[in-house]
């Protein structure tokens, strides 16, 4: 097939949902092309409408939805003009989707043989034996093992990785030349998005598929796709080659994007990220002038009067907005200002550590201990190791970063620390004085200077009270259960006055207007609840705030504000914080000291810049690798762990790492247990390898890159 | 699964014993003597002493209880009681003291045979409407099968019983009001005597089982799984029938099982209306004329069905849904 071809081209294309009676138009007037053999990124946050846009292009719609306007060409026919039983014919055979969470969608009630069998045998009428050969042979393609066992299982028999392998072997069945990727890797860990992501690369060269990669994460866009389409609000901001929409970004909304990104703010070494301000526009009805005027630094009256054109500016580069020209002239003079300034130097935090808050000692946690009905069956129960042995410092106003994936036990070391679940043993002492671990027992002012900010606020904000009423309603019970400690604002909270002028300028203080006291959580966007639960674990006055995955359920952009947020709340407020992520490029930014987790133990810990550069521990310096530089001219060095998370339940012995290790010395790795070795001034790495040896290891494989 | 069952299993052996307590307590909390009850108070002496004699109520309550249960364990001669274990329900009050068990195999039979035919009329009425409101919702139609299966639901049986008779029987002739069947009666004739009381009860789990498979039809249709369906190109029907439905009918599978036990036992109404000799006819029999035996036989068996509905209940979901059978 022709490079340049193109397999299929949307003009102009409208989409209507309706809503109640109403009908909202979600998607306008987009039009672009996707070029055969080529991948095409479709990125967009939350509500941009680009899953609705990239499912519409294989004219597929949701019942209350429908395409108001423009075509969709595919190998030269309008897909609008065809009959329900034509587009099944190309549905699954020319034209397949790779969902977005495998698990939900794939039939809990059918075999994985079952449900990749159909699709052969309903596009090319083959038996049921023939279609079961076909599929052992498609999950073979897809690099799974035990293919016979698979195609007998069903699919919450499976993990998510092996799932997504699954689908991708069940969209290319019937060797389709178009596939439409909807977020494939987003509900999966780093590690196994980034072998996952190599795999649909080299499937889909082979196939000499072209591929539509819808997806919300910049970086994987910037290793996976030759095009990008940036969405927002239902349009198209801005279309460019990859390589030129990263360097030179031409749109507004496109800029503050990249710019929100952590690994961006890293990699310029600056102090704050930047951020879009406003909230993303509301579908309810759909503004006449530009839709990003309303948060575009560069807006002028014509943009909020009129809707910019989707001009096509050579060069397969398409641009909405009026002020692209004089805009790129502006960034170049700043630019040229910016670059003679000095870089922000990060500041040295001292060594050795004192001022410690928070120590705990060799913590430790199983859970599934008892269960008398099994046990009295004759079953044996398996503890599954949580935490195994977890030792951590918090030095007052630091902030110490845990890092690891799902399974990692980084959430349960939380959930332990502020007694949502029992320890079994260790010690926590906060400021000198050991903690209990129930609850129960632990003094009231400790509860109040240590809190939890939880992972999703959808979940943690009651639906059915006030932001106002929560906050007070949290000082309430804090006053209440200090009554008896002095050390607490105790006179100026009993009252209900004081506790709402306290309200207020909790709001304040996450950056909320007053007004918010009255609204309902339904009422708010995503980082404004967060700036709620946020305000919440500071009602209280804390030395220590533990933040689970803060920002994990939220765009971008959104994130960039509240990782801000946080950054000012800790000089103002002067408190330390716990960070859990899984995002390596998010605790590079917020972190002073950290610490790396796998299977409920710390594998390595450091200081920031200790962490980031050789030598690390083979399982960092695999999670760095897995992360999608959002640079496509930026290459990364490319070590893969194969295989699956071993379960808690059933340890590896010696290393718990050793199954999976890139690095893997011998038999050592399997029957002993890993020496804790210093690697630098309270940086200590557990590992059987010499710490100069992963070091040239390590700059081995660096330099193996270069040309 | 092995584990799953074994405890429903035992589950279900204790409640059945518990309940046995209780019935048999029962009688024994009466106030006054069960005889003098029975007989009445112009009975002689001479009578009650006999009557009492007879069924042994002078025994230790533990004594008669063990004996109702697994039977005479010292007497195994002449005219003994062998248990309800051994499927020996004793002797029934009224004249002459007939047996209790080849009434109630009678009864057995009978509500079998009513529970079977509403069955067979229901769920695929029932379904049928739950599967077209679940795919056409908020439609005229889907509105009209809500209207329609709830009105009747909310109608006493008896008044449907009642419509059913005056339209059907008296009107239009084609069914008899009296549902009575005899020995001689060929095949036709007992469908058309079941026909009107199946249609009663099928009325009543009409709501039900339409509401809870429209429930489940719209459920599965929003499920990520039946769009992948659809986009993998399978032909309508296919993803309407082996994709939405598998799981779409799980609960109604589940409703549908729990009613045996209610069909079993609770038809108590119909069965008086149309005067069918079922179980329930059988019970208030039995509890008007004081036939403490027979009513106590009547609870155990349809407590049995009711249990045993339950479990089924639980089997077939494990058995139609995979998670259950690899999971538990």
């Amino acid at each position: 097939m022709n490079e340049e071809a193109v397999v299929l081209s949307a003009r102009n294309v409208s989409i209507d949902y309706q809503i109640g009676k109403r009908w909202l138009n979600v998607i306008h007037d987009v039009s672009l092309d996707l070029h055969a053999n080529r991948t095409h990124g479709l990125v967009g946050e939350s509500a941009s409408g680009k899953s609705t846009l990239a499912l519409a292009l294989m004219c597929y719609l949701a019942e209350n939805g429908r395409i108001t306007a423009g075509t969709i060409h595919y190998e030269g026919r309008n897909l609008l003009e065809l009959a329900a039983n034509e587009l099944r014919q190309l549905w699954g055979s020319k034209m397949s989707l790779v969902p977005q969470n495998a698990l939900s969608a794939l039939n809990p009630s059918y075999t994985i043989g079952e449900q990749m069998g159909e699709v052969s045998r309903t596009h090319l009428g083959i038996s049921r034996r023939e279609s079961g050969l076909r599929a052992a042979e498609m999950l073979r393609s897809v690099r799974i093992a035990d293919v016979e066992n698979v195609l007998r299982s069903y699919p919450f028999q499976l993990s998510g990785g092996m799932l997504q392998r699954i689908s991708i072997g069940m969209a290319l069945s019937v060797a389709p030349s178009l596939l439409v990727l909807d977020e494939p890797t987003t509900a999966l860990d780093v590690t196994t998005q980034a072998v996952i992501l190599d795999l649909f690369r080299e499937l889909i060269d082979r196939h000499d598929a072209t591929a539509l990669y819808v997806s919300h994460d910049l970086g994987t866009v910037a290793q996976f796709c030759d095009a990008v389409t940036v969405l927002y609000g239902g349009e198209v901001m801005e279309s460019a080659p990859v390589k030129e929409l990263y360097a030179n970004p031409k749109h507004p909304y496109t800029q503050g994007l990249l710019a929100s990104l952590p690994a961006r703010a890293n990699a310029a070494q600056e102090q704050r990220i930047h951020t879009i301000e406003g909230v993303a526009p509301s579908l309810a009805h759909r503004s006449p002038a530009c839709v990003f005027a309303e948060r575009c630094k560069h807006a002028i009256d014509r943009c909020h009067a009129e809707k910019p054109p989707l001009e096509h500016i050579g060069g397969r580069q398409t641009i909405r907005c009026f002020r692209w020209q004089e805009i790129a002239q502006d960034e170049a003079t700043s630019a040229a200002n910016q670059a003679a300034a000095e870089p922000v130097v990060r500041p040295q935090i001292d060594l050795p550590r004192k001022n410690e808050l928070l120590t705990t000692h060799e913590l430790a946690k199983k859970f599934g201990k008892r269960n008398a009905l099994l046990r009295w069956l004759g079953k044996e129960v398996i503890p599954l190791h949580a935490l195994d042995r977890v030792s951590i410092t918090v030095n007052k106003g630091n902030t110490l970063g845990i890092v690891g994936e799902s399974g990692s036990g980084k959430s349960t070391l939380a959930r332990v620390l502020v007694a949502l679940e029992t320890a079994d043993s260790g010690s926590i002492e906060l400021l000198g004085e050991n903690l209990s671990y129930e609850l129960s027992q632990r003094e009231p002012s400790f509860m109040a200077s240590m809190r939890l900010i939880p992972q999703n606020p959808d979940a943690s904000l009651n639906p059915y009270i006030t932001v106002g009423s929560a906050l007070e309603r949290t000082l309430k019970v804090l006053a209440e259960r200090s009554k008896h400690s002095e050390n607490w604002q105790q006179a100026e909270l009993s009252s209900k006055h004081g506790r709402w002028k306290r309200v207020h300028q909790l709001l304040k203080a996450v950056g909320l207007e007053e007004s918010y006291r009255q609204r309902y959580p339904n009422q708010l966007s995503g980082g404004e609840k967060q700036r709620v639960a946020i305000a919440r674990a500071f009602a209280s006055d804390p030395a220590l705030i533990i933040a689970d995955e803060p920002t994990s359920s939220l765009d971008v952009s959104v994130q960039a504000v509240v990782l801000n947020l946080l950054k000012d709340l800790r000089e103002t407020q002067e408190v330390a914080y716990i960070f859990i992520s899984h995002d390596m490029d998010v605790i590079r930014y917020v972190a002073d000291w950290i610490c790396v987790m796998y299977l409920g133990q710390i594998v390595e810990e450091g200081s920031n810049e200790q962490l980031y550069a050789a030598p690390s521990h083979p399982y960092t310096e695999a999670l760095f690798s897995a992360i999608p530089e959002p640079n496509p001219l930026l290459q990364k060095k490319r070590i893969r762990l194969e295989g699956e998370l071993p379960s808690a339940r059933n340890l590896p012995g010696g290393c718990p790492f050793h199954t999976r290790c890139p690095r893997k010395i011998g038999e050592i790795c399997e029957t002993d247990i890993p020496p804790i070795r210093p690697a630098g001034v309270g940086h200590f790495i557990r590992c059987h390898i010499e710490v100069d040896e992963l070091s040239r290891l390590q700059s081995a494989t660096e330099e193996d890159l270069q040309p | 699964m092995t584990y799953f069952l074994l405890r429903r299993l035992a589950l279900m052996i204790f409640t059945i014993f518990f309940t046995s307590l209780i019935v048999f307590g029962l009688t024994q909390l009466l106030p006054g003597d069960i005889a003098r009850l029975f007989l009445g108070r112009d009975a002689s002496d001479a009578a009650i002493a006999e009557f009492n004699q007879t069924f042994r109520l002078n025994d230790h309550p533990l004594q008669q209880y063990v004996r109702w249960i697994i039977g005479d364990v010292t007497q195994v001669e002449g005219d003994h009681s062998r248990g309800i274990l051994r499927g020996d329900w004793g002797r029934s009050f009224s004249a002459g003291y007939p047996r209790v068990q080849p009434l109630i195999s009678r009864a057995l039979q009978y509500s079998m045979m009513l529970t079977g035919f509403t069955l067979l009329i229901s769920i695929p009425i029932s379904i049928l409407l739950g599967v077209f409101a679940g795919i056409r919702a908020n439609s005229w139609l889907d509105n009209l099968i809500a209207i329609f299966s709830l009105s009747v639901v909310g109608l006493p049986e008896f008044v449907t019983a009642l419509v059913l008779i005056n339209t059907f029987a008296l009107r239009l002739g084609w069914f008899d009001a009296i549902s009575t069947p005899h020995a001689n009666d060929g095949w036709f004739t007992i469908i058309q005597k079941l026909t009107l009381p199946a249609l009663t009860a099928t009325f009543v789990l009409l709501g039900y089982v339409t509401r809870m498979t429209r429930a489940g039809v719209q459920e599965e249709l929003k499920k990520a799984y039946i769009r992948t369906a659809i986009l993998k190109g399978l032909p309508r029907r296919v993803v309407l029938f082996k994709h939405v439905l598998r799981n779409a009918l799980l609960p109604s599978v589940t409703v549908i099982a729990l009613s045996i036990g209610w069909l079993m036992g609770g038809l108590v109404v119909i069965e008086q209306v149309y005067n069918y000799p079922g179980l329930g006819k059988l019970m208030v029999d039995a509890v008007l004329s004081k036939n403490y035996p027979v009513l106590q036989a009547c609870v155990m068996i349809v407590i049995t069905f009711i249990v045993l509905s339950n479990f089924l209940a639980d089997l077939l979901y494990a058995l139609l849904n995979p998670k259950v059978r690899y999971q538990s």
